[in-house]
């Protein structure tokens, strides 16, 4: 399989990735390098394989459903571009 | 005095008991090799204040007998590790602001047994990368050189700061993190030993994360000991990571000096790649001959799956980075740049803040978890995983103790030199050690000896799952064969 223009400006899209329409040929040809390298996993055969899901055996561990931690806006907050009222501020989503 | 920075972790523990000298002066001494070191970029925030505060209550808990395991002993962390109050940035411009309100569990552990933060090491951006070239503060130099040159090499990566830091003596031991050979393949490079432990054994909690089901915190030293030592530490249950296991933390030093009599030593045929430098060839056939001579018993062993490793590694690795990396999107920490509306503020922010090779990665991710392709793609490669794994499980089953491969297939190389064109000849770097993450094991890579440059090379012993104590014996054996290897430092 190899993508096409369009592709890499979907995939950069789905990504929230910005690319300008110079970058994209060069990230096509990147892409479909590296679509071709790991095209060999096609000749294993997987058939009644179980997906890893966990490389090591562990049961899930659980816990009480309680707060462990919180009330502290101040050190939530504290790294955000911007912020007012304990709140983050991002550009107006609904009009 | 000795040069303080010359010491092993160990020699210096154990000379701070007796008092020979003070942590402070051990972290002053540190400080010192820092400064002077600086050509070499390892670190990329120095914290002498913290440190020499640090060392200070270290000597006071000395005088007081309540020292420690680690108690004064100079650390250098890599930046992927979250340090309460320090900045932690991946090396990735959308985190360069980014100063972290708590602090990983490993380096919890760390300062809970009294090791001193001397400052955070440079890696690969989010810890993509075998060069540490990707950096966003720009690649750390080896403090290698080849004989005859002054060409500026490589220290491996993604922990190229880690490596480079503990081979030029800036600090005892150091942190690094290993998705794919991340610590073993720069530790190699360096000519130190970096041990990258089974998924699971140290906590991922307040580690940057790259792919979670691969990513593991490990240790780097000069000496198989000091890694056994620094492991215990940093290994430890942790209720904030459901992948962290339950099980007590071992003391690793004790494994030092272990008989290795009778164990049986896999020689996996498929790591004898075809055009394999015949050096690296001879290298792993002496460190065969050492581990017999020694008591152990080499015997040929096959891996079937090992070529579908690295293939199968840049789909998952990539498709959980995409995921992981969602998060860095310009509203709660981080870089921001502006847009006509949210989405576009997202988008120019991961522009922006993200380097070429982290991009390439998220893209490579989305595509091969987009709909329509899932299962081409990711389901597969976890079929894969799984096979990649049995390989591993039939050898175990069958009474291997331990494996011995080669850790990198070739000696470092130039800044420059490798991935401009063609991303792949990059990513081949880690064709030894990426099997070991796909399969959740223990690996350690120890230096072995030089090449007919004059750079180190290293070998990598991979393990039964939780068996690290197998790998500190077996390794502390090369590594006395061997003999250490320090490079001549130019920079000073």
């Amino acid at each position: 399989m190899s993508v096409d223009a369009e592709t890499v400006r979907r995939v950069a899209h789905l990504a929230r990735i910005a690319i300008a329409e110079e970058e994209v040929e060069n990230l096509r040809g990147e892409l479909n390098a590296i679509l071709a390298f790991v095209e060999q996993l096609s000749e294993v055969k997987v058939e009644g394989v179980e997906p890893m899901t966990s490389v090591t055996p562990m049961a899930m561990k659980m816990r009480e459903d309680e707060v462990t931690e919180g009330g502290d806006p101040d050190a939530i907050i504290a790294n955000a571009p911007a912020h007012a009222h304990h709140f983050f501020l991002v550009p107006k989503v609904v009009e | 005095m000795t040069d303080l920075t010359s010491l092993t972790l160990a020699q210096a523990r154990d000379a701070l008991r007796t008092k020979e000298f003070s942590a402070a002066e051990l972290t002053e001494a540190h400080l010192g090799a820092m400064a002077k070191a600086r050509a070499l970029n390892a670190f990329v925030l120095e914290t002498p204040e913290r440190a020499l505060q640090m060392a200070k209550a270290s000597d006071a808990r000395l005088a007081k007998g309540d020292a420690g395991p680690l108690e004064g002993l100079p650390l250098g962390i890599k930046d992927l590790f979250c340090t309460a109050g320090v900045r932690t940035t991946a090396c990735s411009h959308i985190l360069d602001n980014f100063v972290p309100p708590y602090e990983s569990t490993v380096t919890a552990n760390l300062w809970r047994d009294g090791a001193v933060l001397l400052g955070k090491l440079n890696n690969d951006e989010f810890a993509m990368g075998s060069s540490n070239e990707t950096s966003y503060f720009g690649p750390v130099i080896s403090p290698w050189r080849r004989h005859g040159s002054n060409a500026k090499l490589v220290p491996g990566g993604s922990s190229g700061g880690a490596a480079a830091a503990v081979a030029a003596n800036l600090c005892l031991g150091a942190t690094g993190t290993d998705t794919g050979g991340s610590i073993r393949q720069p530790a190699a490079f360096c000519g130190v030993v970096g041990l990258k432990p089974t998924y699971g054994r140290c906590s991922r909690w307040g580690i940057v994360a790259f792919a979670s089901s691969l990513d593991q915190a490990g240790p780097f030293a000069r000496t198989v000991r000091d890694c056994a030592i620094l492991l215990r530490s940093m290994a430890s249950p942790d209720a904030k990571d459901t992948t962290c296991i339950d099980l007590p933390v071992p003391d690793y030093e004790k494994a030092i000096g272990a008989s290795v009599k009778g164990m049986r030593i896999g020689i996996p045929k498929e790591y004898r790649m075809p055009g394999m430098a015949a050096e690296i060839e001879a290298l792993w056939q002496r460190g065969a001959q050492w581990l017999k001579e020694a008591g152990a018993e080499p015997i040929d062993i096959s891996l079937p799956m090992t070529k579908y490793a690295l293939p199968a590694y840049y789909i998952v690795a990539p498709a959980e980075a995409s995921s992981n990396l969602a998060r860095y999107d310009g509203v709660r920490y981080g870089l921001r740049v502006g847009g006509r509306d949210v989405v576009a503020m997202y988008e120019n922010t991961r522009a922006a803040g993200f380097g070429k090779e982290v991009r390439r990665r998220i893209m490579i991710g989305t595509y091969v978890l987009s709909a329509g392709y899932y299962d081409a793609y990711y389901l597969r490669a976890q079929k894969v995983r799984t096979l990649i794994k049995r390989d591993f499980e039939e050898c175990f089953a069958k009474g291997i103790n331990a494996i011995l491969t080669p850790a990198t297939p070739s000696a470092a190389f130039a800044l420059g030199e490798k991935g401009g064109a063609d991303p792949i000849e990059m990513y081949l770097n880690d064709v030894f050690t990426v099997t070991v993450n796909m399969a959740g094991l223990p690996g350690i890579a120890v230096p072995a000896g030089l090449d007919a440059q004059g750079l180190p090379l290293g070998l990598q012993l991979i393990g039964r799952p939780f068996e690290e104590e197998t790998l500190f014996a077996l390794g502390h054996i090369i590594e006395q064969a061997a003999g250490q290897f320090r490079p001549r430092p130019w920079w000073n």
